[in-house]
Formats: C-alpha cells, structure tokens, sequence
C-alpha cells in the first residue's frame, strides 16, 4: 500500500493532516504534504480513514 | 443485525460512491448497485465553480474512480438511470429500465438548482455540463449579472473576475451568506467582492428581464436587460442564478416517505426500515438543534455516507457529521467547521504565528466554542482551533 497525493486538486481542508497526523502535514497554504508514502498499521489505518474523509478526493490508496 | 445482501444506492454523487466505497471498507460483500441519472461516472463538484468554471481544470480531472476501479470493488455503476418510484412495503426501486429488488436502500439524489421565479431560463451551476454549457457562456460574455448571495453566488461572481469580465453580484436579502456560518462573515465577503471589482447589488430584487437578440440561448451572443424592483435596469451578456437547490424527491411523491422539506430521516438517516438517505437531499435530525435539517456541503455527505455504511455493514451508530465547509473566493481561502449561532458575532481567535490571516471562533451561551472560521487561516492554526471545538451533544441555545 503506498499514498498518492493530488496536489492541485487539495483544498486545504485539513481533514487528512488532523485524522493521520505521522501520514499528512499541510504547507502554509493548506496544501497537503506527504510525511509518510507507506504508512504502517496504526498509520495505515488512520490513512484509509483520511482517503475517504478527503472532501476534494485529492489523496487515494496505491495498490501497487 | 444480520448484514443486508442487496444494497441499492441511488445517486452516484460523492454521496452515493461514498456509501458504496465504506461498505467495502467496512468488509460488507453483498451486492452494491449504485445508479445515476447523469451519464458520468461519479466526479466531485466543488471543482465545478472553482477549477472547471475557471477553466484550470478538464472534465477528467475531477473524475474520482476508473470504471476499472469500481468493478474491483465489485460496485456495480449504472450511468444515465434514473429512479422513478419506491415500493417501500415490497423493497423494490422502479428506474426508468426496470425494477431493482434490494434489502437496503440509501437515497442519495441530491438537489437540483431552483430556477428563478422571473428568469427561468438564466444560466445555473450543479452538473458537469451545467459547468461546461457555463464555461464556454462566460468565454465570451464581458458583463455578467451572478443572481444569489450564498457561497456559489460569490464563487461564480469570483470565477468571472478571474477572467476579466464586468459582474454584478446580485442578492435580495441586505447581506452575503457563508453556508452553516450564515450572514457572520457578510462585511468581510462584501470587502473582499470590492476589492477584487465586483458591483454589488444588495437588497435588489429581480422583477423583469428583457432579452435582446438570441438572449439566453446557449452559446449566443446578444444581451439581457434586467429590470430591478427599484426601477433600476442593466444589460448584461449573461445572467446566472444561484438562488439555492430544491431536493430531488419528484421520484418519491408516490412512496410513504415523509418529504417534508427533503427526505426526513432520524439522526443515524433512516427514512423507514430499509431505506436510508445522505448529503443535500436528506434531511437528518440534528440533535444539537432537535430539528431536521438539509445540509448541502460535500463533507457532510461524505460523513453521513461513512455513517450509514458501518450502520448498515455491521449496525454500529457512527459518528455523527460535525458541518465543514470551505471556499475560495478571489484567491482567499475560507474554512468553517461546527455550529454558527447568527446572533451572536464571531471572535478572533489567537494564532501562534504572524501570517495576515485570521482564525474565529463562534461560541455559545456558556462561552463554550462551538465553530470555527479561519480566513486565509495559518492551517496548523485552524487544525488546532478546529480541534477544541464542542462537538458533544448539547444546544447552542439553552432551552427554555
């Protein structure tokens, strides 16, 4: 499982950065930053919970 | 609670996927049938007005799954159906090819925009080609009159400034409104229409229009004079209407559904045993203000989609939506999270560093806080406003 992001298409919401805080970050304007592409256990849960939260659906789950 | 075998979902809005993603993430492995009546796999639409209106943004971009995608999930996606009636008693949805048999049903058809009671034929935004018909109108149109104060109104009216067009932002009522936050942030959404160019025209009603030419024909020139209550007239080369949406419950008239103002539900969105209802078109109990109510922002459909979901896979309760919303008008970002009391007046809240933006905070009788609005906000600083937030279940008001 890896995390893709989506930057032009974030719009700062923050839901991702406040569910998966060791997975998301957000630079000065919101935007999502990607603190951990492969996310373990805890983590990969929190991440999945971020996936579906996304209102701009800017971050998914990579299978490959 | 035994898990449901057959989940119908009607609507393919970020509601309806939503519903039908959770119950694979919830290990639900029954059948899901999720129908929709435009002819496009489900995209978002808050890009509508913004990047698509904007023309930043292709179609594709705002696409959210591959029709590859949907068949590993095993969602089975039925573009351009629509939903005609529901047996409630017989668990059977009739679309316009065929009867769906189901155990559980969520509706999640969402609203159409409400034509204007003058100019029914002015221009309006809530499909993907609403916004291309939209986009290739505002190609072209140098003066453009946005009818409607709420968010869309602002953002449109924002999307015209972007490219260089004359608009004039058009509202009946004396101030500009911010969704859940009401009329809260009006003064600042006022400057900042200013500064960026936009005519406002405030407590202006509507009472004529007269068309020039080809008029309001799709992709014509010629030109709108509209007449205002105040004898005041303006000739504009395009007119939209963002007046509000109207639940689309036509298909249910028949059922024993109550439709009061939308589909009535309680406050885990049950409608009736076996059918459930999510995002614009369904109004929830709310127990903070003990009234049903329609909430039409994009995470609130994705929270009760995520809701019902494990309610249905496994019977759990699932949270309940606490309202977000966001914006971006000329460029400055707008968040809002919780409840907004309109008396009382928003309070500027501290931040930890010296950005120019803003974070406020709404707080209740007891001086608890209840929302939070940041304005071009540092995002660590909304994060941490957003997260002491009182989302328990008690009223903003305390009853009498």
């Amino acid at each position: 499982m890896s995390i893709l992001v989506q930057t032009d298409a974030c719009v700062g919401a923050g839901q991702c950065a406040l569910v998966a805080p060791d997975v998301f970050d957000q630079d000065d304007n919101g935007i999502v930053l990607l603190l951990e592409p492969d996310p373990q256990g805890a983590d990969l849960a929190a991440a999945t919970r971020a996936v579906r939260l996304c209102p701009a659906r800017a971050i998914a789950l990579s299978t490959t | 609670m035994s898990s449901p075998a057959r989940v119908v979902i009607v609507g393919a809005s970020i509601g309806g996927l939503t519903v039908a993603e959770s119950l694979r993430d919830e290990g639900f492995d029954g059948e899901i049938t999720l129908l929709g009546d435009e002819p496009h796999l489900p995209y978002t639409r808050p890009p509508l007005s913004k990047q698509i209106l904007a023309g930043e943004w292709q179609p594709e971009q705002a696409a959210i799954r591959t029709a590859a995608e949907l068949d590993g999930l095993g969602i089975r996606v039925l573009t351009g159906r629509a939903a005609t009636g529901l047996d409630v008693e017989a668990r059977t949805l009739h679309t316009d090819d065929g009867a769906l048999p189901f155990d559980e049903l969520v509706i999640a058809t969402g609203t159409r925009p409400r034509p204007h009671p003058v100019l029914a034929e002015a221009s309006t935004l809530r499909t993907m080609d609403d916004a291309l018909r939209l986009r290739e109108r505002m190609e072209t149109a140098r003066r453009v009159a946005v009818i409607g104060s709420g968010i869309l109104g602002s953002e449109i009216a924002s999307a015209a400034r972007k490219r260089d067009a004359e608009v004039l932002l058009v509202g009946r009522s004396g101030s500009l409104g911010f969704g859940g936050v009401g009329t809260l942030l009006s003064d600042e959404l006022t400057r900042l229409h200013e500064q960026h160019g936009v005519e406002l025209a405030l407590r202006a009603e509507l009472v004529g229009a007269e068309l020039a030419g080809a008029g309001l024909a799709p992709n014509a020139s010629g030109s709108t004079t509209l007449a205002f209550a105040d004898g005041t007239s303006r000739a504009v080369d395009l007119v939209v209407a963002m007046i509000g949406g109207t639940p689309r419950t036509e298909w249910l008239a028949a059922s024993t559904l109550d439709l009061a103002d939308g589909v009535v539900c309680d406050h885990l969105g049950v409608a009736a045993p076996g059918i459930s209802a999510v995002g614009d078109v369904a109004a929830w109990l709310d127990p903070i203000t003990g009234r049903h109510r329609r909430v039409e922002h994009q995470s609130n459909a994705i929270e009760q989609a995520i809701a019902v979901a494990a309610r249905l896979a496994h019977g759990g309760e699932g949270a309940q939506p606490v309202p977000l919303f966001w914006s971006e008008i000329h460029g400055t970002r707008i968040h809002a999270y919780g409840w907004f009391d309109p008396e009382r007046p928003l309070a500027e809240l501290p931040k930890t560093s010296d950005s120019p933006g803003t974070v406020s905070g709404s707080h209740d009788e007891a001086g608890e806080l209840r929302g939070v609005v940041g304005w071009n906000a540092p995002p660590r600083d909304f994060r941490t406003a957003r997260a002491a937030v009182v989302t328990t279940i008690r009223p903003l008001v305390a009853h009498s």
